[in-house]
């Protein structure tokens, strides 16, 4: 299982041909509490960099961009009911979507955990 | 809102080295550095106001007072008439009334509240305004007051609210008749070991009080009420969603010079000898607006789903645009989405049913009476 990240702070877990697309633990720090979310419909293709979901807190709407093309192909509805999801388990149960890869070299242009835990410590 | 260059050092409070110790997140507003939120988070902060008390550093805002040279009220209140549609003249003795700076059109140049503080050399009308419009305020002020009525600015005073059903059983701790105080009035007395000015408001919609002390003093006077567990610090974050639920309009956004009173749903704001009497900047207009109805009203807007719409978005009806979201977000209490703007008159009554454009898609939505969250004074 590989796990990436992007600057705007999705995280990337790839499971076969398949990865599981959220926020990182300091994207809903920054956030803050969070009060709704808008997922893509299943079957949707969605390019690198798009934007792929919608994520609000109290303050702000956030777009969640899909850091990789593909289908979706699986999305985390429980969240529409229950966004406070994302700020208590962003890595887990605050998944957003699972999107089908369709070029698995997209991959290695983003960044690996150790490559993202440097980037954090910029931005402080 | 008049913003200050983007390369100005920010202004800090007395109370900035406070809010950072308790772990705020701070961020530039209206010039100033000030927190956003504290650790537990915007719903957090917003759900214990409503339930308990929250305390809040608004030191940001200009507080100020009207002398007038021969020291009687009604020379101060005719000065400052001249310049709001409120009746100023009438007010009693420590009473606190809302009122609007107006510019010659009638579009609002800020909102304020004052008091009328005494009587004799000090008599005077004590002012609070909007923290990014003070010094085109005092501006305003100092251009427009009579020879015979000075401004004096008060930036050695701080700003504390405290706010809740449990505000005032936190304050009778340290002052035991104050819940004798009415709603908009205002009284001295001395807590933390210094003189205050006390009025019981806010902008919260719930009971409360806002402090007006020495800066110097304000640190021990903040942090002897967080002594109290009843009492928690609030940022900025809930004061907006606090005072969105209230119903109440936030300068730059709700109301700014291109809206009127009228248009604004502010005509309680204005006293009956005013809106007939006229004699303040922009009456043709207003009387106009009372008379024959304004082209536009504010008004709250309530939602089906759970998707917030926030500030900018299109109102529309008929298949064309009637109007625009001035504030928007998501309410705590209420649990839904909720917001204000601006809708064509005819549209202006609850339970018309509007869409309002977010992210290219249409939002069911109802035109609401406001308050969302009912107000809870203690009149």
């Amino acid at each position: 299982m590989t796990l990436k990240f992007t600057k705007d702070h999705e995280y990337v877990r790839v499971d076969g041909d398949v990865a599981t697309i959220g926020i990182t633990d300091y994207a809903q720090q920054q956030l803050g509490d969070v009060v709704f979310v808008e997922l893509p419909a299943v079957g949707k293709q969605v390019a690198a960099g798009a934007e792929a979901a919608v994520v609000e807190s109290v303050k702000a709407a956030s777009e969640v961009f899909a850091p990789v093309a593909g289908e979706i192909v699986e999305v985390n509805s429980a969240l529409e009911a229950a966004p406070a999801t994302v700020n208590e388990d962003p890595a887990g149960k605050g998944w957003f979507m699972k999107i089908r890869l369709k070029d698995k070299a997209e991959l290695d242009a983003l960044m690996s955990q150790a490559d993202y835990d440097a980037f954090l410590k910029t931005l402080d | 809102m008049a913003s200050p260059a983007a390369d100005a050092p920010l202004l800090a409070t007395p109370l900035a080295e406070r809010h950072r110790a308790l772990g705020a997140r701070m961020v530039p507003f209206a010039g100033y550095d000030m927190p956003v939120q504290y650790p537990t988070g915007i719903l957090t902060e917003h759900q214990w106001t409503r339930a308990s008390a929250g305390l809040f550093d608004v030191s940001h805002m200009g507080q100020a007072f009207l002398v007038p040279d021969d020291g009687r009220h009604e020379t101060a209140a005719a000065a400052l008439e001249a310049l709001c549609p409120a009746d100023m003249l009438n007010l009693k003795p420590a009473q606190q009334r809302y009122s609007q700076f107006l510019a010659e059109d009638g579009g609002i140049l800020d909102d304020f509240m004052t008091t009328r503080t005494g009587e004799g050399p000090e008599g005077s009308l004590y002012l609070v305004v909007n923290a990014g419009c003070k010094e085109a305020d005092y501006a305003h002020l100092n251009a427009k007051l009579p020879a015979n009525v000075k401004l004096r600015r008060a930036d050695d005073l701080a700003l504390i609210a405290l706010q809740g059903p449990k505000a005032e059983a936190v304050l009778a701790a340290h002052i035991p008749d104050i819940s004798s105080l009415a709603f908009m009035t205002s009284r001295r007395a001395t807590i933390a070991g210094a003189q205050a000015q006390i009025s019981r408001s806010g902008y919260t919609g719930e009971d409360g009080f806002e402090i007006s002390i020495a800066a110097d003093r304000a640190g021990d006077l903040w942090d002897l009420l967080l002594t109290d567990e009843r009492v928690k610090p609030i940022g900025l974050g809930a004061r907006d969603s606090l005072r969105l639920e209230a119903g109440l309009c936030l300068y730059g956004h709700d109301i700014d010079v291109t809206t009127s009173p009228v248009e604004a749903a502010l005509v309680w704001s204005m006293q009956k000898r005013r809106r007939e009497g006229g004699g303040f900047p922009g009456a043709d207009r207003i009387q106009r607006e009372l008379q024959n109805g304004a082209s536009r009203q504010r008004v709250g807007f309530s939602f089906e789903g759970r998707a917030p719409a926030r500030e900018g978005a299109e109102v529309r009806a008929e298949g064309r645009r009637i109007g625009v979201v001035t504030s928007g977000g998501f309410g705590p209490t209420v649990n839904a989405p909720v917001a204000m703007g601006y809708v064509e008159t005819a549209f202006a009554r609850p339970g018309v049913k509007v869409e309002i454009i977010v992210r290219d898609k249409p939002l069911a939505a109802t035109v609401a009476a406001m308050p969302f969250a009912p107000h809870h004074y203690k009149r």
